[in-house]
This record gives structure tokens, sequence and C-alpha cells, in this order.
């Protein structure tokens, strides 16, 4: 592109912005001569440059607008028609310059509407009469512009004095700063890292020779150092007041269309911070005003009503606060309606009512921060489109900063947004691992734990998972050694860095934290950013790299992060055989020991209470009449106790018209939560060990008490479950068993897609999903596992996918037609781990194959 | 300017061996030779990437060249020397053996890689110099460096 275009649409650029923010400034205070001063002399320039470059749309335009300024600045009343028009004609001019940036011409069109409105304003006799301001939207300066339009010839003098003083200031500017490209500054920034460097090269070499004669020069070259470093890193710094001068323009427009009446303080503009987080900022903050505006305001009548101003107030603030600048966006509007989120929480299953019950407001109120959460009861323009507040949040943690906010209700909200200054250089801390040196950003970093050593701490385990118990919490650990696969050593050992990545809290095991440094991060090398661990790379003091690790990574290789499973759940809901990956109701009681105990509700058939005395024993065993059959009541452990009197709970478990009972302590609660088996348990009669609404819960394996309470529980089926590998379609019309192995197959390292029938599984094999490895119970409805096995084999696409069948009985003649089918293997069907090897040794196969 | 005169066609190759094969690289592509010192490896990088170093400020990744080309690297489980190359934005050092003199040769006296050329050779070469005793092989930078498009049809 032409430099000299370059250059117009960039320096355009600048002033048109900072006309939107003066005209919004003007209309509110049309006795400020200087502030017309500014406007008129950036249209005028704007208008200038437009003619020499032969740009004539653009030129008429900016014409006419400056013509009615000119009349303003003459004494015409300034209205709020007029002052829309002008900001409109702006957006036109921006519009064109949009064009011109693209193609480099100026687009066609006609502007003769806004032209000939435009004239048309200027052409009014100023004396004639006018709509009264409370026509309009309601803004001070209407009437002001009235008040001053009566006296003209006092009016006239002020203009003319304020341009001269507006002038001359802004000549003295032009000579004091310069253009300089980002690139330039960036270029800059890693010569004096370099310099750094070096510098630090030069202090350990004469640390070593006592009497050196380098050591004055070399202590004067370091503090040039340091100030240059300094200087530099000043240059990349801009005021936040760039970030929001685009908000009294917006803030405005909003009030016009909204009815409301509000005014936008700004304090601390010209706190300054790091360009780069400027720009990423941006966005959030504008979005952020938005929703104060839109959501938080009242309309002019209802803050009358609650005895509040007539005009609601925004107040931006932003001051520095340690390395990081603090912005508050706050409103005296109504605040958070507490109880609207509390009942859309429970609608989208963000938590249950009795979790809600125990929050606190602000607990509450940050719920407004999850995917797919807007109370709005209907969608305005303004800000519930689809852009939430977890777009925020997440924007703002990316760049390493935190938002947070506070409501009262009827007195307003406040968000609270903390980032750091830069993102150049952040702080961290320096571990070891396997004698290699790791940075690990402080931020995301909340406490230190020394475990061994005879100390407080221990790590321990729970089958092969390390934990910590810290604070009568239960940590998950992980071996940066294991995670980096650097080799064996000391697991029992070590620093654990406690680090938080969203709402999810795990501690990283690490042999050694060395020192905190304030490093520079450089960007990873193209051919290592498949690292997921890593971020980045920095230059130590002492010159060597290292690589620094991202906590988001971290917590991905954790299996559980916080995002992926908010994100699971929301899928789950959308497709309700993916059994595994959703959400799932538990039923959570007590058993035995204080620990909560859990299944799936799904399974239970209902919870009943039933009278201590109807409980017989027969042949060992508690029996109890249920519904005219002899139903049998199991213990989970022997230290559930069998009441004496009283009611006892129970939970029924029901499948082909058999029942069962397994004897409970207390029912605690049903919970909406995410299935997901961190530790498996080798006790019988225990699947694994979930959290569930932060507590370390047994997962109770409901088909380890079945074949108790009728041995042939399992046999009076020919069942066949055909299980893939890696991700498994498990097949089987009883909903029962579905789901008593889809968490099985989970808890074993499999992706689990449940189907109730043959034609399902062939749909879900066609759909998008992949799946490794089909588990089918032979006898279904329909289709049973040997047809589902034959479609299969008919289809290119799903003919190579093993299938594993379950069967209940098998017979010679069962393997024989099953081989000739294609299966790859029969399990029975109660044999569990058994189907867990079967699925192992198939998903092998094809990991060799591929 | 008078070098180019001489004979019009002519192009400088730095030339280095690993594992005893010879190889050459334009000079224009090469910045600088270097003794790669304090290389930190990084972990769960495949076996072509030696490490990350810093070279007056730069920060370098090191390709295992011999790894890279599936070459016999007993002799030099590190590579002593290093040949720094600019590729996008990035700066690569490639470590070698040995480091030779720069040659001038005629571009019409290179050939075609013949057809039997080892296939793990092949695929990075850009053609051959037979120089008097042993043969030359120039180097295609771009295709080393690609390493996602091998891993991706591996």
């Amino acid at each position: 592109m032409d430099e000299l275009l370059r250059d117009f649409l960039t320096e355009t650029g600048e002033n048109l912005d900072l006309v939107d923010a003066e005209l919004v400034r003007f209309e509110q205070d049309p006795n400020d001569g200087s502030i017309l001063g500014n406007i008129f002399r950036l249209v005028h320039t704007i208008k200038g440059t437009c003619g020499f470059l032969g740009l004539s749309r653009l030129e008429m335009l900016t014409h006419a607008a400056e013509t009615l300024m000119g009349k303003f600045r003459d004494g015409m009343p300034v209205t709020g028609e007029a002052v829309t028009l002008i900001l409109s004609t702006l957006d036109r001019i921006k519009a064109i310059l949009d064009e011109l940036a693209a193609t480099e011409r100026e687009p066609a069109g006609s502007d003769a509407d806004l032209i000939e409105q435009l004239a048309r304003l200027a052409r009014q006799d100023p004396a004639a009469p006018r709509l009264p301001p409370s026509d309009r939207s309601g803004l001070r300066r209407a009437d002001q512009g009235r008040g001053a339009s009566g006296s003209g010839a006092a009016q006239k003098t002020a203009p003319e004095g304020s341009e001269k003083a507006v002038t001359e200031p802004s000549e003295k500017l032009a000579g004091h700063s310069i253009r300089v490209s980002v690139d330039t500054l960036d270029r800059l920034m890693t010569t004096v890292s370099e310099l750094v460097l070096t510098r630090n090269q030069l202090l350990e070499i004469v640390r070593r020779h006592e009497d050196s004669d380098f050591k004055v020069p070399l202590q004067r070259l370091s503090n040039v150092t340091a100030e240059l470093q300094e200087g530099v890193m000043k240059t990349r710094m801009q005021p936040i007041g760039n970030a929001w001068q685009k908000l009294p323009r917006i803030v405005r427009d909003l009030c016009a269309e909204l009815g409301k009446e509000i005014e936008l303080e700004m304090h601390g503009a010209d706190t300054e911070l790091d360009r780069q987080v400027l720009e990423l900022v941006r966005d959030p903050l504008t979005h952020l005003v938005r929703n104060c505006a839109d959501h938080g305001i009242e309309s002019p009548a209802a803050r009358i009503a609650a005895g509040k101003l007539r005009s609601g107030t925004i107040r931006l603030s932003a001051c520095h606060q340690g390395g990081h600048i603090i912005i508050e966006i706050a409103d005296d509007g109504r605040g958070l309606d507490t109880a609207r989120i509390k009942a859309k929480a429970a609608e989208i299953g963000l938590a249950s009512e009795a979790d809600l019950a125990g929050k606190s407001d602000s607990e509450i109120c940050n719920f407004i921060f999850s995917p797919g959460f807007s109370t709005a009861a209907e969608i305005t323009s303004i800000s519930g489109r689809g852009v939430g507040m977890d777009v925020v949040r997440s924007n703002i943690e990316q760049i390493g900063g935190t938002v947070d906010l506070t409501s009262a209700a009827g007195a307003g909200t406040a968000f609270t947004i903390k980032i750091p200054l830069t993102l150049a250089i952040v702080s961290s801390l320096i571990v070891e691992v396997a004698g290699e040196r790791f940075a690990i950003p402080q931020l995301s970093v909340l406490e230190l734990v020394r475990a061994g050593g005879g100390g407080e701490h221990r790590i321990e385990r729970i089958k092969d998972t390390p934990v910590l118990r810290l604070r009568n919490k239960l940590l998950p650990l992980l071996h940066l050694k294991d995670v980096m696969r650097l080799g064996d050593g000391d697991r029992s050992s070590g620093f654990i860095v406690v680090i938080q990545v969203g709402n999810q809290v795990f501690g990283a095991v690490v042999d050694g934290v060395l020192h905190t440094e304030e490093i520079v991060i450089k960007p990873m090398s193209s051919k290592l950013r498949h690292i997921a661990v890593f971020s980045g790379t920095t230059i130590l003091g002492d010159g060597s790299v290292i690589m620094i690790v991202d906590p988001n990574g971290l917590a991905q290789s954790l299996g559980r992060a916080a995002q992926a499973a908010e994100a699971d759940a929301r899928e789950l809901k959308e497709s309700e055989h993916v059994a595994a990956e959703a959400t799932v109701s538990l039923l959570v009681f007590r058993a035995g020991s204080q620990r909560p105990k859990a299944v799936p509700l799904s399974l239970v058939t209902r919870l009943e209470e039933i009278d201590c005395r109807r409980i017989e024993i027969s042949d060992g065993r508690n029996l109890v009449q249920y519904r005219d059959q002899l139903m049998p009541l199991l213990r989970i452990d022997s230290g559930t106790g069998l009441r004496k009197e009283g009611a006892q709970p129970i939970l029924v478990f029901s499948d082909h018209g058999r029942s069962m009972g397994l004897l409970v302590d207390e029912i605690v609660d049903i919970v909406e939560d995410k299935l997901d088996i961190e530790v498996t348990s080798d006790h019988p009669g225990v699947l694994g060990y979930a959290v569930v609404k932060g507590n370390t819960t047994e997962i109770v394996d409901v088909g380890h008490f079945l074949p108790q309470a009728f041995a042939d529980w399992f046999r009076r089926r020919d069942g066949s479950t055909p299980g893939p590998a890696r991700t498994v379609l498990l097949v089987d019309d009883s909903p029962f068993f579905r789901d008593m192995l889809a968490p099985l197959i989970k808890a074993a390292g499999y992706q689990v897609v449940a189907v109730g029938s043959g034609s399902a599984a062939l749909a879900a094999m066609k759909s998008d999903h992949p799946i490794d490895l089909v588990v089918t119970d032979i006898e279904m409805p329909d289709m049973d596992g040997f047809a589902l096995a034959q479609a299969m084999r008919g289809a290119p696409d799903t003919a190579a996918i093993p299938i594993i069948a379950l069967a209940t009985m098998v017979s010679d003649e069962t393997i024989e037609r099953g081989r000739a089918v294609g299966f790859h293997d029969f399990v029975a069907k109660f044999d569990r781990p058994g189907l867990i090897a079967a699925i192992k040794e198939q998903s092998a196969d094809l990991t060799r194959a591929a | 300017m008078t070098a180019m005169n001489d004979n019009a066609n002519l192009t400088e190759y730095v030339t280095f061996t690993v594992a005893g094969q010879l190889f050459g690289l334009p000079i224009e592509r090469v910045q600088d030779v270097f003794k790669p010192t304090r290389m930190t490896r990084v972990p769960l990088a495949g076996p072509e990437i030696a490490g990350v170093l810093n070279l007056r400020g730069r920060i370098v990744t090191a390709i295992h060249l011999s790894n890279r080309l599936d070459l016999d690297a007993r002799a030099e489980p590190t590579p002593p020397m290093a040949i720094g190359i600019e590729f996008g934005a990035e700066s690569f050092g490639l470590l070698v053996d040995t480091v030779g003199e720069v040659l001038k040769l005629p571009d019409g006296e290179r050939e075609q890689n013949p057809i039997n050329l080892d296939r793990r050779l092949a695929r990075v070469c850009a053609g051959v110099f037979r120089l008097d005793g042993q043969l030359l092989v120039v180097l295609d930078v771009d295709r080393v460096l690609d390493l996602g498009a091998e891993a991706a049809a591996a």
C-alpha cells in the first residue's frame, strides 16, 4: 500500500476516535469552546488530507460536517439531533476508510443523504424553535445548549479566545512526539534483553576476580543497562485511556437506544500498561461497560421510584498495584438478582438446589461467568448477543488476569479486573526436576508445600494415584517427572507446587524450588509448540535457556481440566447416549463408613423405607416381602448395621422383574455431576472413587451385589456386549446393564458411548463420533448381536471394528456362530475383569495395527 | 561481485559431515557456525530435537541432524558443531560432526539425486556434486525443518 495512504489511514483512524470522544463531551458541555476548537481542528485536518489525496467522497462528507460545526462555533445551539447526525457522519467516514484500507480505493456510493441533512441543519436559523429537550434522549447537554443559545453575542467571544489556547499546545506536542513502528520497539526490546544477559555474564566473571579494574566501570554499565531496560519497557506502555476512548460514544448511543440517562466517569485514564495487554483488554472492558449500561442501570422512571438520582453513573477507574493494574467498572444500578441467578444455575445444571442454598451471595454472583449463562429475560441488541461473561472471563484469564465482582441489591455492581502490566515479563518460580530447571508462572501458584523428609505432609497413594492431604482436603498430585518422562527417582518426597487453573486446584511435585525470577517470555519454537505442558521459553540471568511450564497444559495432563469438564457436561446434555461424558444424577448416601458413597440414580429403581420388623432372616440372608415377592437385602459392607427398630432406608434395584435391596444408613442427597472415576478400586463392591460435589466419594458397584442377591442374575439372559477400545460403543437393550457397564469401562480408561439397540449402534458408528471397539449384548430385540455384527461387516466403514460379545451362556454353538459373523471375543456377562481384559487386548491389537 | 563474474553460475556451499557423510548448504542460508554449549533438553520433544540454547540472546532450537536423517550417529552422541540457520522468523542450529571449508561449485555440475539414493537422504537432498574422492549431498533446509509433514506421513 502507498505509504502516504497508510499514514493517512492510521492518523485519521486515531483522529476519528478522538472526535468521537470529544463530541460526546461537547454535547454535555457545549460552553467549553476548547473542546469545540479541538473537534473543529481534527475534522478540518481530515478534510484537508482527503482533498490532498484526491478522496473526493470523504472530502465532501467532511466538508459538510465541518460547515455544521463551524455554525456551532459561531454560536448555533448544539442539539442532540445535530450531534447524532455528526456522529453518524463519522461512522460513514469510518466505513469508507475501512474499504479504503482493504481495497486502496475509495468505494463508489453516494453520501447525498447525510450531506443534505448536514446542510439543512447548518442552514437552520439558530433562533428557530426546537423540540423541548425532554423529548430527546435526555442528556444534560440539551438544556445547556439551549441556555447558551440565548445570548449569541457572549457566546461568540469565547470560541475565539479558546481556539488560540488550543492550537498552541497542540503545536508544542507535535514537536515532542514521533511515530515509531511497534516492530522497531520490539526489536529494541530484544536487543536490550541481550544486553542484560551479557551484563549478567560480565558481572559473574568479575565476581570471581576480587580486585578487578573492571569493577567500577562495570557497575556503571550495570546501572545504565537497567535504566535502558526500564526506558525501553516504557516505550511499550500506553495509558489505559486509549482502551477507553470509544466508551463515551458507546454509552451515549446506548442511552439513546435504551432511553436511559447514564454518566460515564473515568478515573486514572493515564495509568499505563503494556500495549499488548491493552489491546487484549479492550474488548472485555467494552463488554462490561455495555453490560452495566444494559443490565445494571435502571430506566430513569425506575431510578426515581427507587429514590435514586434520575441519571445513573458508570464509573471506570484504573490504578497500579504491585506489578498489576486494577481496573474497576462500577455502576450504581439495580445490582444482580441473586434469586434469578440461582434459578438459572439450577436450570442449566451448574449446581444442585442443595448446593446453591449453601452458597454466599458473592459465590452465586460468580455464576454469571459460567458458559451459557444469561439472566436477561429477553435478549437485547446491547449485551445479550451470545457473547457472554464467560468470554470476558476467559479473555482476561488468557492474559494472566482475574475478574471478580461484587454486587449489592439496589446499590449497584462492581467488576474488578486485575491484570499484569506486561505479558513480556512474568514473575516465575524456578524449579528443578530430575536435574533440569523449569519456570512456573507465579500467577497460578497458590502455595508451596514440602512433602516427605519427616515433615508434616506426606505424599500418599490411592493405588497408583498420588494425592496429598492438605488442610483436610485431598489434593490430586502429578509428578512433573512423570509428565515430562524424565525417568524414575524418588517419588515419596519433594516440593509440591500447588497450582490453580480455573476452578481446579492440583499439586505439581518437583525435586526442588530454586528461586523466583522475573523472566522475559520468548515464544516457543514452532517445532515444539505441540508440547502442551510448555507455553514458552526464557533465558535466565545466567544465560541458560529453560522451558516455561504451562499450568493449563498440566491441568490437561491431569486429565480433567475444569473447562473440559464443563464442556463435556454441556455436550452430554445434547447427546443423551454418550453416557460416559455426561453429567449423571448420582444418589449420594452413607453406609458403614462416614465416607459418602454414590450410585448412578438411573440404576436405582426406588428408594424405600421399610419397617424393621418386616425384615426376615432366612438362611442367613435378610429378606423382606416387597410387592408380593421376597426381596433379598444386602449390606454394602459389614459396617452397615441393620436397624433394630424404626424405618430402614434401602435402595431397590430391579431388572427383568427381580429386585434386590441395598441397606444404607442414610440417603444424603441427589446431585448432578460428571461421573469421572479418578481412582479405581480393587475392593469388591467399589468401582472406584470420584469427586462428587467436592467430596471424595465411593462409587458403588451394583454389579457386585446383584449375583449375591440372585446367583443367576446374569445368567438368565444370553447377552453379549462388544466393546471397542479407546472409544467403546456399548450396545445393550437393558438400561440397567448399560448403566452398570458404562462406568466400569470408563473406569478402565475408555470413552464410552452407550446405546440401546443394534440399529442405534449402527447409527452411532455412522455419526462423526469415532468408534474403536464395540461391546454388544447378543440377545436383543429386533436386531441381535449376530445381526449387528453382520451389518457391521457388510459396511466398509465398520468392517474393521473389533467386536466383543457379551454372553451369559457360552455354548460351543454360540462361539461357532459368533466366529462366523466376526466376533473377536466372547466374555461372560458377569465376568467384569474378563470384559476389561478383552477390551484391553482388542485395543492393544488396534494400536499395533495402527 | 568479482567471484560471481568469473563464472556466472557458481554457488558457494558450506560443507560439513554428519555420520561420515559430506553435506553442503548454500552459504546464503547459513547465518553462523558455532559450538553448541549449555544446551537445554526439551522433555517430550522428538528425537530430532536436541534441545534449545541461547546464542547471543536468541533462542536457538538445535536439530539433531543425524537423528533427523536417521543416520547412524554412534560416534558422536552430541555432535560438537552447529550450523545456524534462520527459518521463518526462528533460529535453528543443525548439529553436525565437523564443519569443513566453503566450496565454490558450478551449478551446472550439480546432478539430480541418483534414483537409488538412500531414501532417508533422498527426502532432504537437493542434488549431488561429484567431488574428488567423495560425493557432496546438497541439503534442502526447508525439508529438513519440515518436521510436521514427516510425522504426519509416518
